[in-house]
């Protein structure tokens, strides 16, 4: 760039950087923050649009949503096939997400639309309106023996119990007592697989990954008479 | 569905659809930019799991809405006026006035004059200035050298100081 021309070549680029992103020094209103949040909010809005439509056709392996419940924020992933995956509130949202993409695929996408049956279904049972979740369900993320465990779990009506040893002992396995409490305590669809009906032999709480205080909340909310320890 | 170490894709909109955006709305105008957007993301989201993880995944989505910001030029080309399209004019300099308008009255000009470069010399410059990305991504995002980039964006530049010279 030849001398003469550098200060006018220099007003060019200062011009043309108004229109930035990522630009510290430029990052006043005299030099057109204005214009940049009205970018961002357009393009927020634009994404919204794209997200919804990704969605509905079809184009997103995985979507996601909040859902509000009494635990708070809970997030909800599902594929074509069904919900996979329901996230407590405390849990590290990336990190759920990253470990979506690795086992499932990357192709996620933030969108409510196909999330709204479950959620309903959710509100319904927490207040008390809905004892059987008819939702699909995807399985991807359980392997085959936690599959079994938690098959069991799902079987035990609203409102009953059973013991770490007989969901072991319905999972094939009457002596992995242990190994069913693992699976249950890394059930990915909490809550809509009740793994809280699973309590230790004489009616302890045993274990939560949710914490017991969870554990209780819900079988109180389900009127289960052994719902203490 | 495969797994692969590629981070969920709403992440990489939440972090590319300003820049995409605003690469847009400064190539064809605001009237086109919606469809070029959603056009740019949703083949983005098809090629997605192929995208080699590590990739530079700005300079990627770039190319991606370079490719759709030219179709969408085509496209007007074949409808309308080919090079100084008043409505694209319009809406890279002055689309809605505001106080940032009113500051510099000098931008709605230079801006007309960016509408009315060469696709290529347009794209150097939009994506050097506006999405701050270095020469080599923009040579990546336009399809071409690295030098062919730089000379592009030279020429374009030169084109532009004439314009503020005035």
């Amino acid at each position: 760039m030849s001398k003469p021309m550098t200060g006018t070549a220099e007003r060019v680029e200062q011009a043309l950087r108004r229109r930035r992103t990522s630009a510290p020094e430029v990052n006043d209103s005299r030099n057109g923050a204005g214009r940049r949040e009205r970018d961002a909010r357009a393009a927020a809005s634009a994404a919204r649009r794209l997200s919804e439509r990704i969605v509905h056709e079809g184009l997103a392996d995985i979507s996601y949503a909040p859902a509000d419940s009494p635990f708070g924020s809970l997030l909800l992933a599902a594929t074509k096939r069904g919900l996979a995956r329901v996230a407590f509130p405390e849990e590290d949202v990336d990190e759920v997400l990253d470990r979506l993409a690795t086992r499932i695929s990357p192709r996620i996408v933030e969108a409510a639309g196909p999330l709204e049956a479950m959620r309903r279904e959710l509100d319904e049972y927490f207040e008390g309106r809905r004892r059987r979740f008819e939702l699909a369900l995807d399985w991807t993320l359980v392997g085959p023996f936690a599959r079994r465990v938690l098959g069991a779990a799902s079987e035990i009506p609203y409102g009953g119990v059973l013991s770490y040893a007989q969901v072991a002992a319905q999972a094939g396995s009457p002596r992995g007592s242990r190994a069913a409490g693992n699976a249950l305590g890394a059930n990915p669809i909490p809550i809509v697989v009740p793994c809280h009906r699973v309590l230790r032999r004489g009616g302890a709480l045993g274990g939560y990954a949710g914490g017991l205080e969870r554990k209780r909340f819900l079988l109180e909310l389900e009127g289960t008479a052994s719902a203490r320890g | 569905m495969s797994g692969s170490a590629l981070p969920p894709f709403q992440r990489l909109l939440d972090a590319e659809r300003e820049v995409v955006w605003r690469y847009l709305v400064s190539m064809v105008g605001v009237n086109d930019a919606e469809d070029c957007f959603q056009e740019t993301f949703v083949s983005a989201l098809r090629a997605y799991p192929r995208l080699r993880p590590g990739s530079n995944v700005r300079a990627w989505v770039l190319t991606i809405a370079h490719r759709k910001a030219l179709d969408a030029h085509r496209a007007r080309a074949r409808r309308a006026t080919p090079i100084a399209d008043p409505t694209v004019a319009g809406d890279l300099g002055a689309s809605s006035p505001s106080a940032h308008d009113a500051a510099f009255p000098q931008d709605a000009q230079l801006w007309e004059a960016v509408g009315e470069l060469p696709a290529r010399q347009r794209s150097a410059v939009v994506l050097r200035y506006v999405a701050d990305l270095p020469h080599r991504d923009i040579a990546t995002a336009i399809g071409c050298s690295e030098q062919a980039a730089r000379r592009s964006l030279h020429e374009g530049l030169t084109k532009l100081r004439k314009v503020v010279q005035v």
